[in-house]
């Protein structure tokens, strides 16, 4: 930018030349930030070499070096037998040519994985309506119903000529995507309620409910609320009247994030000036139109980047159902692992996974990057 | 049709939820409470690992393969008559005995060792023995090790919490010897640190260590040392308290072995209709009302047969792929210990 305002200020025939590339440009720019001293080159040229070195073994692991396919042999243990040679030097993506509809849909009826396909996509069609503030009115709602209606149509089936998936045979992506979408959508209207109980100054009895099972709830990790849910639980219960244990798992992790969301919301609530909670009582607005069309609105934005960091850690979070057996992205990666015919092949399935996972979770906070830049317009201002 | 729509109620409600309530059951009273909830559910639930090549793993198009789903199979085959009425659920070592004892399953079918604790104590009994398993070790062949006896001051790699661990440093101290152990949990994990050397021996069900010698590439590198150092008889187990179910989980077995020792297999069996042999005629459900008396229907053990193989095939097809040989789990007659009481 210095550069540019340097030749509007010079004469006529100075505007047209450019600026010396001792100042601007890609060398410039390199001079000054990765070559300013003799001890920033050294860094810079240790740190590009190791960069280009490692990078160039994984091109030559991930790419160059990889077996791609292998044909299929008679005896199953043998099938990985062109991997195996080349085991350390290339990677060996033919497990993943061969297992990637288990992982993704785990145990789901082979022939009727177009279901939880599409469910895949309908979720994803379901972020990207939410994520466009045009949809954000009450339609957004009706949308949220009906699509989540269509999913559980599709994964349950039992109607217009498909047939009936029971929920036990449910894994892979859609599981993961469940967990976390179902999770999310009931634990943050709770979560607000619970933070606004918690800051309840008339009624101490829900306030104090509301501590306790905030303190409760964050005062256990995650995996012993699920272990609680898929152990305990059902010694609790009549014989055979037993919630399913996806169910299960799905309260658990509900409970579990919002009693984290209602520390992040209550954050929000409590960096409101007073002014606000005053003004809104002295226009005569009631207890609820203040805090739906004061507080919260102003109270939610503040706290984005704390809520999305905890939606991104709760989608992750969703992977410790591995510990009581249900089917989810992790899981059923892991257990195509344990397939003796592609054992010690785990590197290349955890890539995979790795990729999924980050995909989700780089689509959340980039967005949550724009939503807070959109907002902070008029803070900026 | 109401079944869908409570299922969709719920669906809009909640998303995930409902598996229809296996609640109590008296369609024609068979006397086992258990074996009414699953006719009325039309569907066996099984208790298995999911996790465990030879035993219970899916394959690549989700399938449910091993002996454990096979026994699984087996039993729909003996109520139903068709073998996919099973609906299989993954259960780890910790939560596997809460779930058959809360009903959530009625047979677990999960590599579970045979042990009179788990029989006194855990109110659960076993139907019978589907593979009698023990604790080995595997070393490198470049160590010259012959002999369990020979690993004293080695380390030792163990998953934590198993019978194995436990097995190991009972032998150690018995034998007074000194090892370190290597703790870690997960599988893959343990066989890496094997391989790259972090422990000499790796210890565990000497099946799983067949598994993991017969997967990979330089397999001859490494030795099976003979010593097997615990029993660990593996089967189904079962709530106590309903004799009649027990009976059906233990004679399905008994039919896959019976079947073998006639000599049926699911490929054969048509051919056999016409045999004169008193016990394969009431094995057939050609004579006598066996089937009936075990609440099932007289050509039970045909189906057992016929839909899913005998015990030979089931092993050939599930563990035998793995190069484990059959060995003490082959029937009586060969130098097994399989055996079947007689069917009459």
């Amino acid at each position: 930018m210095s550069g540019q305002t340097a030749t509007i200020i010079g004469t006529a025939s100075a505007a047209r030349e450019q600026p010396p590339a001792s100042l601007v440009g890609p060398w410039a720019w390199a001079r000054r930030n990765l070559f300013g001293s003799w001890w920033s080159s050294a860094v810079t040229i240790l740190l590009g070499y190791l960069i280009v070195r490692w990078a160039w073994g994984f091109i030559d692991w991930a790419v160059i070096n990889a077996v791609w396919s292998v044909p299929v042999a008679s005896n199953p243990l043998d099938t990985a037998a062109p991997c195996r040679q080349m085991a350390g030097v290339g990677a060996c993506w033919a497990v993943i040519g061969d297992k990637w509809r288990f992982i993704l849909f785990g145990r789901y009826p082979y022939d009727q994985q177009w279901r939880p396909a599409l469910c895949i996509l309908l979720f994803i069609a379901l972020y990207g309506v939410s994520a466009n503030r045009a949809f954000w009115r009450k339609e957004l709602l009706y949308i949220w119903v009906a699509t989540l209606a269509v999913i559980a149509f599709l994964m349950w089936g039992g109607v217009l000529g498909m047939d009936y998936v029971a929920q036990d045979q449910w894994g892979g992506l859609p599981i993961t995507l469940i967990l976390a979408t179902f999770g999310l959508a009931f634990a943050f209207p709770l979560a607000v309620v619970v933070a606004l109980g918690r800051r309840s100054t008339q009624l101490p009895a829900v306030k104090f409910l509301c501590v306790g099972y905030v303190e409760l709830i964050r005062g256990v990790p995650l995996i012993s609320l699920l272990f609680m849910a898929s152990v305990m639980f059902p010694l609790f219960m009549p014989e055979g009247l037993n919630p399913d244990k996806l169910l299960r798992a799905q309260i658990a992790i509900i409970l579990f994030a919002a009693a984290y969301l209602a520390e992040v919301v209550r954050g929000g609530l409590q960096s409101l000036p007073k002014g606000q909670y005053e003004a809104a009582d002295a226009l005569g607005l009631s207890y609820w139109q203040k805090t739906l069309k004061i507080i919260l609105p102003q109270a939610l934005r503040m706290v984005i980047p704390p809520l999305v960091n905890n939606f991104i850690s709760f989608f992750k979070d969703t992977s410790l159902v591995l510990i009581i057996g249900i089917f989810d992205l992790l899981t059923a990666g892991k257990v195509a692992m344990a397939d003796p015919t592609w054992t010690g092949f785990s590197t290349e399935i955890y890539l995979v996974l790795a990729a999924i996972y980050f995909v989700f979770c780089y689509a959340m906070s980039h967005y949550s990057r724009s939503l807070e830049r959109k907002f902070s317009r008029a803070r900026n201002r | 049709m109401m079944r869908q729509t409570t299922q969709l109620a719920a669906a809009l409600l909640g998303g995930v939820l409902v598996t229809g309530f296996a609640g109590t059951a008296h369609a024609d009273g068979s006397g086992s409470a258990t074996l009414d909830a699953i006719k009325a559910r039309g569907m066996l639930v099984c208790g298995i690992d999911g996790n465990t090549p030879g035993f219970s793993l899916p394959d690549s198009q989700g399938v449910m393969k091993g002996l454990d789903a096979d026994g699984c199979r087996a039993l729909a085959a003996a109520i139903f008559a068709d073998t996919s009425k099973v609906k299989y659920v993954p259960l780890t070592s910790t939560n596997r005995f809460t779930a058959l004892q809360s009903a959530e399953v009625d047979v677990l079918i999960r590599e579970t060792t045979w042990t009179m604790g788990r029989e006194a104590s855990l109110g659960g009994m076993f139907a019978g023995i589907n593979f009698y398993d023990g604790t080995g070790f595997i070393v490198k062949k470049a160590a010259g090790v012959k002999s369990a006896k020979e690993l004293d001051g080695a380390t030792v790699c163990v998953q934590p919490g198993t019978s194995t661990e436990l097995a190991v440093s009972d032998y150690f101290r018995l034998a007074n010897l000194k090892f370190t152990p290597i703790l870690i949990d997960n599988v893959a994990e343990i066989q890496n640190a094997f391989i790259s050397g972090r422990c000499d021996a790796l210890a565990n069900d000497s099946s799983a260590l067949g598994t993991f010698r017969a997967t990979q590439a330089n397999k001859d590198d490494y030795t099976l040392l003979p010593d097997i150092i615990s029993k660990e008889p593996l089967g189904p187990m079962l709530r106590k308290g309903d004799d009649k179910w027990f009976d059906i989980v233990r004679w399905t077995y008994f039919a896959m072995l019976i079947g073998e020792e006639h000599g049926y297999t699911s490929a054969t069996i048509d051919s056999q209709m016409s045999t004169t042999d008193p016990e394969g005629r009431r094995f057939l459900g050609l004579e006598g009302d066996l089937g009936k008396a075990l609440g099932l229907d007289n050509k039970w053990a045909y189906n057992v047969i016929k839909l899913n193989g005998n015990a030979a095939e089931i092993w050939d097809r599930n563990l035998g792929v793995l190069g484990i040989p059959r060995g003490i789990n082959g029937p009586w007659n060969k130098g097994g210990l399989m055996y079947a009481p007689p069917m009459r």
